[in-house]
């Protein structure tokens, strides 16, 4: 045999790893819905960083004298029964909503992913054990089991990260778990059990990396989820207590004006709304930009 | 084959088409789009196929056999779309052809095999339903009529008790079976052509042997023509009349078959039909092409061979692929720059530096020792569905049935030597491999590395224990990581048992990668970035990582094609020679295990039937499934017709095997009694030593053919 190098040969004409992430970027690019849905969480989170700067008015200086006036040059979003202005209110809300957002997501995927990393690798006993706590946990809707959290916690906006994480970290648990369980049967686990690894090592090291994708797409999709809840709860008076610009209990204060002043709901209500709009097109974007079998890039 | 293009009616009902070929495609153009540009994956092919004949289109995954097959259906989906060329079946133009008349002639009067018979039936019809429905399309008849015509169509094919089976679902019939089912809903409407997509590449060779035979007689009945599309030679020699060779989207060569192996005009048929490795032959390494397949979206200036081609002079460079020609004094037409000055009817004899198989030193002792090995499955799911509840003899009892899936089974490894275990799908191969390396947990049994008793170690002892036996797998792409770079994939097993890290990690892979045949900065590389065979390469870097001893190879070569497994069975060759590793070598291909092998396991249902060396193995007496397996491998060689020793029925289920010895169901040599009663035990039986046999035959009713090689 003439020596090895020779007779394998040239490279498939693809190209380090740059050719990856600019497939995933061409990919990205020629998705509107996951475009769009970046855009507006990027304005966001933007929103959010740079609110002190971006608030014209102080969110809790009360000023009786202009009271639930409709919006203008001055208060562009109008101002609320005791005086503030709703605009600055709602930017500085931004900043809630995402930190529930975030904050109970990335509990629910650290607990979740875990959990079921663990149900999917290991199987058996373990896997009907997890899984049918998980199931348990699943079978009240978000809303109801969040709230009676909130009860026993109290109302509090750390609680309801809290509460919120327990209440996603199932659904985490479940994509994780069936992603390890596909990743399980690909040999690559198994040469690493050859090569005498751990499997805390395997788990952590071989499987998990390859179940990041569609992690990432349930967490975008319940990040929009857990700002809605948050909204929820704040709104039913167990979130965020006053004086918080929480959006949800920005809702609540202004129902009781809806018909003198209804730009005190329609402004948060709007920026619930297009928040939630934004994660979820970013999930779905995402789902079908990282899916290989979806090729999104017209042929 | 006909040259000449012959001008026919257009006329689909075909009735003045007494010159004209069935079937005749001319410069049928096929591109698809992809991110990399337009790809031509069928390359102005042209070829004609007449009445009553078997036209073999070969090639390697990628040649564009699959496409061309579709193309002629107009079953090319976006982003695929036919550019150019006319196929004229009967005369007309079915190209011209709207979606609604391409579906008249679907099924009617071409039919498709499809390759996978686990994939192309519907679960939830029934087999009965599943034919009747083509028949319906386009027969007038009733649901009764169909329904009938349905069970013809399936005792036509093979299938015994068809009537009590007609109901049945398609999970209740084996994988020949379902082949048959295919067949019998490919033929139900006795088509004029049937296009079959590697009809038998899902099966074992022994079923393997009778759906060709099959194949062969139906055909011979009712005068249908045949375009078989396999990647295998050997299934070509046995069935077909021409053949077709595709190479990059180019039919390179079209000849009869005799001429196509005796003379080979083009110099890759010629190295397909040197890369396999024949049974009755010894060889020092195997002649293998240089490299592979070049990807569809970056092809060569010139010939798409020249880069792999040893005869490719400069002209082959440049100018574009060489047009499809006719040969003097041949029926063949090559595609060649050189066809006329090369004559390659003579196979290439492998190049310098072939080492030719060692003699082992088993005067030691065995380095990988497994003693009475058993690993049996639950079955079912759960904890209860494995419980049986048995009503017989009154009160009812419950027991807890399992899958035998090894069952008693023993063998040595010596230092260096190369051990083969052969068997069909099921038999228990790979589960062996498992078992003894104990990926998975053993039932019983006992197995010893270097004397130290492996399965009674605790798991972080078994995981050192790990450097001295490693694994390769059939799946290259699977068992790579692929978020992980080459580079750390091999370096990581370094890391781990201590071998070296950082700088002189990074040198030692760097010549692991080289000594496999890679490049060195094929370290920053990811495993997607490579060839099914480079990966494979890479897998086989992994393992020697830690300079084990004893390599267990799991179907090495088996999702490989024919010029790069030829590549990767030097590969390893060369290793063991330099390294003295000992290889546990599973394979379903006898030709492949005849070549690498010292010695042979042949499995049946969990049990091994005989073991010795390839010699001892490849020469009476023989077992008589061993003697059914080495008969029905089809050989890459039409003058060669074998007895062929077919078997009937299909592989028992392992769940309940039958009583006695294994394999009596199907054997064609049965005493009667005694081998329903009695288990046979694998005794030291026949010439030299250390060849064993577990059948109750003398040896002198097991010799009565002579060797295979």
């Amino acid at each position: 045999m003439a020596t090895a190098a020779e007779t394998v040969g040239r490279y498939l004409p693809l190209t380090a790893r740059r050719e990856r992430f600019s497939r995933f970027a061409d990919q990205f690019r020629a998705n509107t819905k996951a475009k769009i849905g970046f855009a507006i969480v990027l304005a966001l989170v933007v929103v959010a960083v740079l609110a002190p700067v971006i608030a014209p008015y102080s969110i809790s200086k009360t000023d009786i004298s202009h009271r639930t006036e409709a919006p203008s040059v001055q208060h562009l979003f109008g101002t609320d029964s005791l005086g503030r202005d709703v605009f600055s209110r709602v930017v500085m809300g931004s900043r809630i909503s995402l930190y529930v957002g975030f904050g109970a997501i990335s509990g629910a995927l650290l607990v979740g992913t875990v959990i079921g990393l663990l149900a999917g690798y290991l199987g058996g006993m373990t896997d009907e054990l997890l899984m049918r706590l998980m199931d348990a946990a699943m079978a009240f809707p978000p809303v109801l089991l969040a709230l009676t959290l909130m009860v026993v916690l109290g109302p509090e906006l750390n609680n309801v990260v809290l509460a919120l994480a327990f209440v996603y970290t199932p659904y985490i648990a479940r994509v994780a778990r069936s992603a390890a369980l596909a990743e399980r049967n690909e040999s690559y686990v198994e040469a690493a059990v050859a090569r005498g690894e751990s499997n805390r090592r395997i788990v952590l090291a071989e499987v998990l990396p390859n179940c990041a994708a569609p992690l990432l797409v349930q967490g975008s999709l319940n990040v929009s989820f857990a700002i809605l809840s948050e909204a929820s709860l704040s709104f039913l008076g167990l979130g965020a207590q006053p004086p918080t610009p929480s959006w949800g209990l920005m809702i609540n204060t202004g129902a009781g004006f809806m018909e003198t002043a209804p730009w005190m709901i329609i402004f948060p209500g709007l920026a619930i709304g297009l928040t939630v709009i934004g994660f979820n097109m970013l999930g779905d974007g995402l789902r079908d930009v990282l899916d290989p079998k979806v090729d999104t890039v017209e042929a | 084959m006909s040259v000449e293009p012959t001008p026919g009616p257009a006329d689909v009902a075909g009735a003045a088409d007494g010159d004209a070929p069935l079937l005749e495609v001319r410069d049928l153009r096929t591109e698809f789009t992809t991110r990399a540009g337009r790809v031509v994956a069928a390359n102005d092919v042209s070829f004609s196929l007449e009445r009553g004949e078997t036209m073999g289109l070969v090639g390697e995954s990628g040649a564009g056999k699959s496409v061309t097959a579709r193309s002629i259906l107009q079953l090319i989906d976006r982003p695929g779309e036919i550019t150019g060329g006319e196929v004229r079946f009967k005369g007309a133009d079915l190209l011209a052809c709207s979606e609604a008349e391409m579906g008249a002639i679907r099924g009617r009067e071409i039919a498709l095999v499809p390759q996978d018979p686990m994939a192309s039936l519907n679960p939830v019809l029934s087999v009965g339903d599943q034919i009747a429905e083509t028949i319906a399309r386009h027969q007038d008849v009733g649901a009764a009529e169909a329904r009938e015509r349905a069970i013809e169509a399936m005792v036509d094919v093979g299938i015994p008790d068809a009537a009590e089976r007609v109901d049945d679902y398609p999970h209740e019939f084996s994988g020949g079976m379902r082949q048959r089912v295919l067949l019998a809903i490919g033929l139900s409407c006795q088509p004029d052509l049937v296009i079959a997509d590697e009809p038998t590449t899902a099966l074992d060779v022994t079923t393997q042997a009778k759906i060709l035979d099959l194949l062969g007689e139906l055909q011979a009945e009712k005068g249908m023509a045949v375009l078989l599309i396999t990647h295998n030679l050997g299934v070509v020699a046995q069935t077909c009349d021409h053949v077709g060779v595709m190479y990059a989207g180019n039919l390179v060569e079209t000849a009869s078959l005799e001429d196509l192996f005796a003379n080979p005009q083009h110099p890759y048929t010629r190295g397909l039909i040197d890369s396999i490795p024949d049974v009755d032959t010894t060889y020092d390494a195997l002649p293998a092409m240089a490299g592979s397949m070049p990807d569809l979206t970056d092809l060569p200036a010139g010939c798409n061979f020249a880069p792999r081609c040893p005869h490719a002079t400069e002209a082959c460079q440049a100018g574009g692929d060489p047009p499809l020609e006719p040969v003097d004094g041949s029926t063949a037409r090559v595609a060649c720059h050189h066809a006329a000055d090369l004559d390659l009817s003579e196979p290439t004899v492998a190049g310098p530096g072939a080492v030719g198989r060692r003699a082992v030193d088993r005067s030691g002792d065995p380095l990988f020792d497994v003693r009475d090995l058993r690993k049996h499955f639950p079955a079912g799911d759960g904890l209860l569905g494995s419980l049986e509840v048995d009503f017989d003899g009154g009160r009812p009892r419950v027991s807890r049935r399992s899958v035998k899936a090894v069952d008693g089974v023993s063998f040595d490894v010596y230092p260096g030597e190369t051990v083969g275990l052969v068997g069909e799908s099921g038999c228990g191969k790979s589960t062996i491999a498992r078992a003894a390396l104990r990926l998975i947990e053993p039932t019983s049994g006992e197995i010893y590395v270097e004397g130290r008793p492996l399965h009674e170690l605790g798991a972080t002892e078994v995981r050192s224990l790990r450097r001295e036996m490693q694994l390769v797998f059939q799946d290259p792409g699977s068992s790579l990581n692929p978020r992980k770079t080459v580079g750390a994939i091999v370096g990581r097993a370094m890391e781990l048992h201590g071998i070296a890290t950082g700088a002189a990690k990074r040198r030692r892979v760097r010549e692991l990668l080289q000594r496999v045949g890679l490049p060195g900065d094929a370290a920053d590389r990811y495993p997607h970035e490579f060839s099914g065979g480079q990966q494979q390469r890479v897998a086989i870097a992994h393992a020697l990582a830690v300079d084990p001893k004893l390599v267990v190879c799991d179907e090495p070569v088996s999702a490989l094609d024919v010029s790069v497994q030829a590549q990767i069975l030097n590969l390893l060759h060369d290793i063991q020679a330099e390294r003295d590793i000992a290889f546990l070598f599973i394979s379903h291909n006898i030709g492949v295990v005849r070549h690498v092998c010292d010695r042979v396991a042949v499995m049946y249902l969990g049990e091994i039937v005989e073991f010795g060396s390839v010699e001892q193995v490849f020469s009476p007496p023989f077992h008589p499934y061993t003697e059914s397996l080495l008969s029905t491998v089809p050989h890459a060689d039409p003058g060669r017709e074998t007895d062929r020793m077919l078997l009937e029925g299909s592989v028992p289920s392992p769940v309940n095997p039958p009583s006695g010895c294994a394999f009596q169901t199907r054997c064609p040599k049965k005493l009667g009694g005694v081998c329903e009663r009695e288990a046979p035990a694998l005794e030291a039986r026949g010439t030299g030593d250390g060849h064993r046999l577990a059948c109750h035959l003398d040896l002198e009713a097991m010799s009565d053919r002579d060797a295979f090689i």
